[in-house]
């Protein structure tokens, strides 16, 4: 940003903006989330309202992450094809989290709306164990709200949900405007 | 169990962005669910202390860290160990009142905050609140009573963060009633 419009502004807009050199312990994140995860649990009465929850929290992380990201990797670039920004998402969004690539990233078989991205070990559940009774509640439904985030600020508007299947699976599926226009891009 | 094998694979690292991240989005929602930055700071105390009482053992399984004769020794550990191993960082100690119960950690930089700005209508949030809980929690569970504070916080000005740590007392075990 040039100096001349943040002048006399905050001086963390003069910042720039390249990957931070410390790290923390995988532990520390567990523990902070285990710690998020049980403040939400006071707050809600159903399993269906801790997932949503915790996906608005990861959708302000993603908000907060696509800019960035976007700057990093891709120069100011962005993608216009669903699966550029699939891989995106599975390559770049998820090294920049997590140190590492998704596991998978796979098609529905009947549906062109769904995708899936698959991890076998979530990193967020490293510190969360799920009684029986709540046994749907997959707490990786925070990074589902960051990966809906980032999808739909990218402009492709798109719900993803959580499933224990192999593993945590992202079901991601785009909204219809999102796929006919894939189609008319393809048709070109 | 081979505690050996078990030491390479511990001590994973991940980059600070998505724990800086995470942290702020708690603290926005807390924000916005208490509507006042009082009862913020008690309930990120408390989160903070709810993850010190898991933290110490977690800290005390993967250092080989025995029991610490006195308060300075506490002080250095807490400092050149755990701060290293959990958040990347070492304070330094300082400030240590004559008596040799109190002491100051300065921390330079400080993870949670990257990119973070208080607002002008959050005057008295403290932002890393949770970092006084989680000390107060891990060294509650090693029998001792400490007040920790925020006596100078780069969001809200000041050119470092300083922690200041006061010993109260020694906590005595209790045997639950009818042991002997």
């Amino acid at each position: 940003m040039e100096a001349r419009f943040t002048r006399g502004k905050s001086a963390l807009l003069e910042r720039p903006l390249s990957r931070p050199k410390t790290e923390v312990s995988v532990s520390a994140y567990g523990l902070l989330f285990s710690e998020v995860v049980q403040y939400c649990q006071s707050r809600v009465y159903s399993v269906t309202e801790l997932q949503a929850r915790l996906a608005d929290l990861g959708h302000r992380v993603g908000g907060s992450l696509l800019d960035v990201l976007v700057l990093r990797e891709k120069n100011g670039k962005r993608e216009t094809k669903v699966l550029n920004i699939l891989l995106f998402i599975k390559v770049s969004v998820w090294r920049a989290l997590f140190g590492k690539e998704a596991d998978k990233l796979e098609q529905a078989n009947d549906d062109d709306k769904t995708y899936y991205i698959i991890e076998k070990e979530s990193l967020v559940n490293t510190y969360i164990s799920v009684p029986k009774e709540n046994s749907t509640l997959n707490c990786a439904a925070f990074t589902g709200g960051i990966v809906e985030a980032i999808l739909t600020h990218s402009g492709f508007p798109a719900k993803v949900t959580v499933h224990w299947h192999k593993g945590t699976t992202l079901m991601i599926k785009f909204d219809e405007a999102v796929i006919a226009r894939e189609k008319a891009l393809e048709g070109r | 169990m081979s505690r050996q094998a078990n030491r390479a694979t511990d001590n994973k690292k991940m980059n600070s962005e998505l724990f800086t991240l995470t942290y702020g989005a708690l603290v926005t929602q807390l924000c916005k669910d208490y509507e006042n930055d009082e009862e913020v700071n008690k309930q990120l105390d408390k989160m903070g202390y709810n993850i010190g009482v898991r933290l110490i053992e977690d800290f005390l399984a993967r250092s080989s860290i025995g029991r610490c004769q006195d308060f300075r020794e506490t002080a250095d550990v807490i400092a050149k160990v755990a701060f290293k191993m959990y958040l990347g960082v070492t304070p330094s100690v300082t400030n240590w009142s004559p008596a040799g119960d109190e002491f100051s950690l300065i921390l330079e930089n400080n993870p949670l905050v990257d990119f973070v700005e208080l607002p002008d209508n959050h005057n008295t949030l403290v932002y890393s609140n949770l970092l006084c809980g989680v000390l107060r929690g891990a060294l509650e569970m090693v029998q001792m009573a400490v007040d920790v504070k925020f006596v100078q916080d780069t969001l809200r000005g000041d050119n470092v963060t300083e922690i200041r740590m006061k010993f109260i007392k020694r906590i005595e075990e209790n045997l639950p009633a009818g042991d002997e």
